[in-house]
């Protein structure tokens, strides 16, 4: 039967609305038989908690994991990423290769050092460390001896110690990260898009390392929620470039192999943070999700996990970002619900090239499998530098890997 | 014959005396000091020796890129008899027209200034030194209150200069006839037609693999792209201008783009050219200019809002003002029909004892002028060579765009190009165009006057540039002109306003500038 997507948002941004609506989808209350449900966080830690008790059908479809939160809070993701670390080191795989002091050659990843729990920062430490708050928790304790239910007693907060990039790399004499987003519709077999037009965003101080400057935070964080309110925020471009200038500028100064190899660093950087946490995601056919990710880059062109976003920001700080996000969510929906007709969760979740739109495969796990598995460690060891990542010479190959 | 050798030893004769005074010449003559030590050099044959000797060692290839750099920007020597008048601007209702156009913005300029009481330059105060020199390299953060400035002029206003241009001693009757032209540019000067185009842009040819076309993604590299990627790194160890220049027309490789600019420029960043941007520095440290406020608003208003070039705003007045101080710009008015404007030192009015050009340049920066250089931030991040290049992009090219000359690169010529292409090859669109009260010059002088910066994408600017490199010449302006006219035709040929012809080619953010060409230049029925 031909219905109408019914579709709910606690989400009110007018480009998933927009989205929605140029579908012809039918808008409903949570409480209603709805298709689609684009939840925020806080309303899926609901949905899929064990005191609410959801059952999806099979025409439901929500844009969270359930357990998403392994990859997107800092505490987890580092655990998930040692723990996959470990495994491939018992198993012998040459990706695990350390190097003479012990570091990671190929899964050094990300900024994350160690979890803490209270403040203990090293004497004297050899860099700058800077605390990110990981999560904020109620502990909670019993109402009384006799009844099970708990009461919340006080707000804690978790942090992660991070290590700090004194070295970033500065263009303009101005610090930047980049912002990625990567859609995954599948966790096993994992199958990963990669979206082509993520943007890097500027600090609009400039850039010193001094320690007296580190109070400044307009100059060290560079999300734009912050920037938007220091005094230079230009309000036509946002402080924000596209990833294609990046690239134009990186290659202009430094030369096309390094930059080829930043790009493929960064893609690696993006597939082992999902592989890491592919075990323990709770891969519920109900479920997609696009994550945005905070790289950094440093001075010696190596890219660095920031973190990973379970709800990147809808918001629009100029024109061209609201054609950028509006976008983006279309080319998801085109992934997510093919067609734009009623969805059943049971299906391959492998869409037909033609509807990707701005996302190219950035991995995908049967492919993969398909061609050999121990391709993947053969192409890692000897890994010449510069594949093309914007080229696809076949179709349906993950093209933005030679590694698979 | 005899006219053709006088003529080329008259040539050799000023290159000669152009080099002598140059660095280079130090340095060859030091190497062939040096060279006597070694055993090869003989007395008897001293000449041939120290010639071959330059010939394995490289030396000799600086010395023609030199000159070849020289052939390049001097124009050829006229007439022995001519004034020197005639090297700036052979045409005398051009000089005439040019000095009353500066006169009117001195005007400007010296108004400004008497209104806001503000020196046309000043000694810093110590303190105010050794801010500026803190805060150097973010200059860009400094928010000096700039709303009482307005740009000495904005292409618009010249533009209406360049439209009342005639020629005192043309007549072609009061009666309109086929021969009428009606554009809005009303002087006779001899512009190529597409015949000629094509001739003169040979490798733009369709079946001359192009960068910008055939390293699309579609096109698999091994059919071009590799290939000329590889020629470019021969091209680079030669070192050899000439070679790049003609390389270049096919376009460059992002990755070897920095390098061939410079090789074509022939800039090589030695020690005294640092030391000299460094002086620079300290000249803009210690004076502070009227034209400093002129600068920082420009790129206020221009490069800082842009996508694109946001970032480099500080490396902008960083380039600028050093630029503004530089005297070396002066040499270049003995070919440029502007003259540097005067200014006489407080109360010495008149005496040409006090006159000082001003600014040191010669050069007063209009609005949109620190585009020029905004797109050179992609290729270098080196101040002071980042410095050099845009020097030397001036005084070949981009001096011609805003000064009134005969030239065939000059603004005049190519406003003519341009709309004596769509005239001749788009008669259709230009006469309804010009029916609505669009004249299609008004929207693209602004384009050329700028070459295309911050209209075009960055990628597809530096494709363009290349070829500007490439031809040595600014006519691929008025091409590209006409051939974004001939792409939105369809679109143009139905509005009914100026204002809806300019919304139709508002945007060229999107368009690939080599298949234009290449459409407009050899694809079109013509």
């Amino acid at each position: 039967m031909a219905g109408k997507v019914k579709w709910v948002t606690d989400i009110e941004k007018s480009v998933l609305i927009n989205n929605f609506e140029k579908r012809g989808w039918v808008q409903v209350t949570e409480n209603e038989d709805w298709n689609f449900y684009w939840m925020s966080v806080q309303t899926i830690r609901n949905v899929f908690s064990v005191e609410a008790g959801y059952r999806l059908s099979d025409d439901q479809i929500v844009n969270h994991f359930p357990n998403h939160y392994e990859l997107t809070r800092k505490d987890l993701m580092v655990k998930n990423i040692k723990r996959y670390r470990k495994e491939l080191e018992k198993e012998g795989s040459p990706l695990a290769e350390k190097d003479e002091n012990g570091k990671y050659l190929y899964l050094g990843l990300c900024v994350f050092h160690r979890l803490m729990f209270s403040v203990n920062i090293p004497r004297r430490p050899v860099q700058p460390w800077i605390m990110i708050l990981s999560h904020r928790f109620k502990k909670c304790v019993p109402k009384d001896s006799k009844t099970s239910s708990f009461v919340s007693q006080s707000n804690k907060e978790a942090y992660v110690i991070s290590l700090y990039i004194n070295n970033p790399l500065l263009i303009g004499g101005r610090k930047f990260d980049l912002r990625l987003y990567v859609l995954v519709s599948t966790y096993r077999p994992l199958r990963c898009y990669m979206y082509k037009l993520g943007f890097c965003r500027f600090c609009t101080v400039k850039y010193t390392p001094s320690t007296s400057e580190l109070d400044n935070m307009f100059v060290h964080l560079t999300n734009v929620a912050i920037q938007k309110h220091g005094e230079d925020y230009n309000h036509i471009h946002g402080g924000k470039w596209t990833v294609s200038n990046l690239r134009l500028y990186l290659e202009s100064t430094r030369g096309k192999e390094v930059t080829s190899k930043l790009f493929d660093e960064i893609h690696w950087i993006i597939v082992q943070s999902l592989k890491a946490v592919a075990p323990v995601m709770n891969n519920d056919k109900h479920c997609f999700e696009c994550y945005g990710y905070d790289i950094i880059i440093d001075d010696k062109l190596k890219p660095w996990l920031i973190e990973v976003n379970a709800s990147p920001s809808l918001t629009s700080s100029t024109a061209n970002d609201r054609i950028l996000k509006y976008n983006l969510i279309n080319d998801t929906l085109n992934i997510a619900v093919p067609n734009g007709e009623i969805p059943d969760c049971k299906w391959n979740k492998s869409p037909p090239k033609e509807v990707l739109g701005n996302y190219e495969i950035l991995y995908d796990e049967e492919l993969a499998q398909g061609d050999g598995a121990d391709r993947e460690l053969r192409s890692r060891q000897g890994q010449s530098l510069g594949p093309r990542a914007g080229r696809s010479r076949d179709s349906g190959r993950a093209v933005l890997t030679t590694w698979k | 014959m005899l006219q053709e050798e006088s003529d080329l030893s008259l040539i050799i004769a000023q290159i000669v005396q152009k080099l002598k005074g140059s660095n280079l010449y130090s340095q060859l003559e030091r190497q062939a000091w040096a060279s006597l030590q070694r055993p090869e050099i003989k007395l008897e044959s001293l000449k041939e020796d120290i010639k071959e000797f330059f010939k394995i060692s490289g030396w000799e290839k600086k010395l023609q890129n030199a000159v070849y750099s020289e052939l390049s920007v001097f124009p050829l020597p006229s007439h022995p008899a001519a004034p020197p008048e005639h090297l700036k601007e052979p045409l005398v209702y051009m000089r005439k027209a040019q000095g009353s156009w500066e006169k009117r913005i001195l005007k400007s300029l010296n108004s400004m200034c008497t209104e806001l009481s503000i020196p046309l330059a000043r000694k810093r105060p110590v303190g105010e030194q050794k801010e500026l020199l803190n805060k150097w390299n973010e200059m860009g953060t400094d928010e000096p209150d700039l709303s009482l400035f307005r740009p000495v002029y904005a292409p618009k206003d010249f533009l209406e200069v360049l439209i009342n241009l005639r020629n005192p001693n043309y007549e072609n009757g009061d009666s309109l006839s086929f021969r009428t032209h009606l554009g809005l540019i009303q002087v006779p000067l001899k512009v190529k037609d597409i015949p000629e185009l094509k001739e003169c842009f040979v490798e733009l040819g369709l079946n001359i693999g192009q960068l910008g076309i055939d390293d699309s993604t579609q096109v698999p590299p091994e059919l071009f792209e590799n290939e000329h990627v590889r020629i470019g790194q021969k091209v680079l160890a030669q070192q050899d201008s000439a070679a790049a220049q003609q390389y270049i027309r096919q376009g460059s490789p992002t990755a070897l783009r920095a390098e061939l600019w410079a090789l074509i420029l022939n800039i090589s960043s030695q020690p005294e050219d640092v030391l000299y941007y460094e002086q620079l520095k300290t000249n803009v440290i210690q004076h502070d200019l009227l034209v400093d406020s002129l600068i920082y608003k420009d790129v206020k208003l221009t490069a800082s809002n842009d996508d694109y070039y946001f970032v480099f705003e500080d490396y902008l007045y960083q380039v600028l003002l050093c630029f503004s101080r530089d005297t070396s710009v002066l040499s270049h008015f003995a070919f440029n029909s502007a003259s540097p404007p005067k200014s006489y030192i407080r109360g010495k009015l008149g005496l040409e004892e006090y006159a000082v050009f001003y600014p040191p340049n010669g050069v007063i920066p209009f609005h949109g002028f620190s585009m020029y250089v905004a797109p050179l931030c992609f290729l270098y991040h080196e101040p002071s060579k980042l410095y050099q290049i845009f020097r030397e992009m001036y005084v070949r090219f981009f001096f011609r765009l805003h000064s009134i000359s005969s030239h065939p690169s000059g603004i005049v010529s190519l406003c003519l190009l341009f709309e004596t292409l769509l005239q001749t090859y788009l008669p259709q669109l230009f006469y309804h165009l010009r029916e609505i009260g669009a004249q299609p010059l008004r929207i693209s002088f602004k384009w050329m006057v700028r070459a295309f910066s911050g209209y075009l994408a960055t990628d597809q600017l530096l494709l363009l540039w290349d070829r500007i490199l490439g031809y040595n010449s600014l006519e691929i302006l008025a091409v590209l002109a006409a051939a974004v006219f001939a792409f939105r035709a369809v679109n143009l040929m139905e509005v009914t306003s100026l204002a809806a012809a300019e919304a139709v080619l508002a945007d060229l953010s999107t368009l690939k500038v080599m298949p234009l060409l290449q459409i407009f230049l050899f694809a079109t029925v013509t």
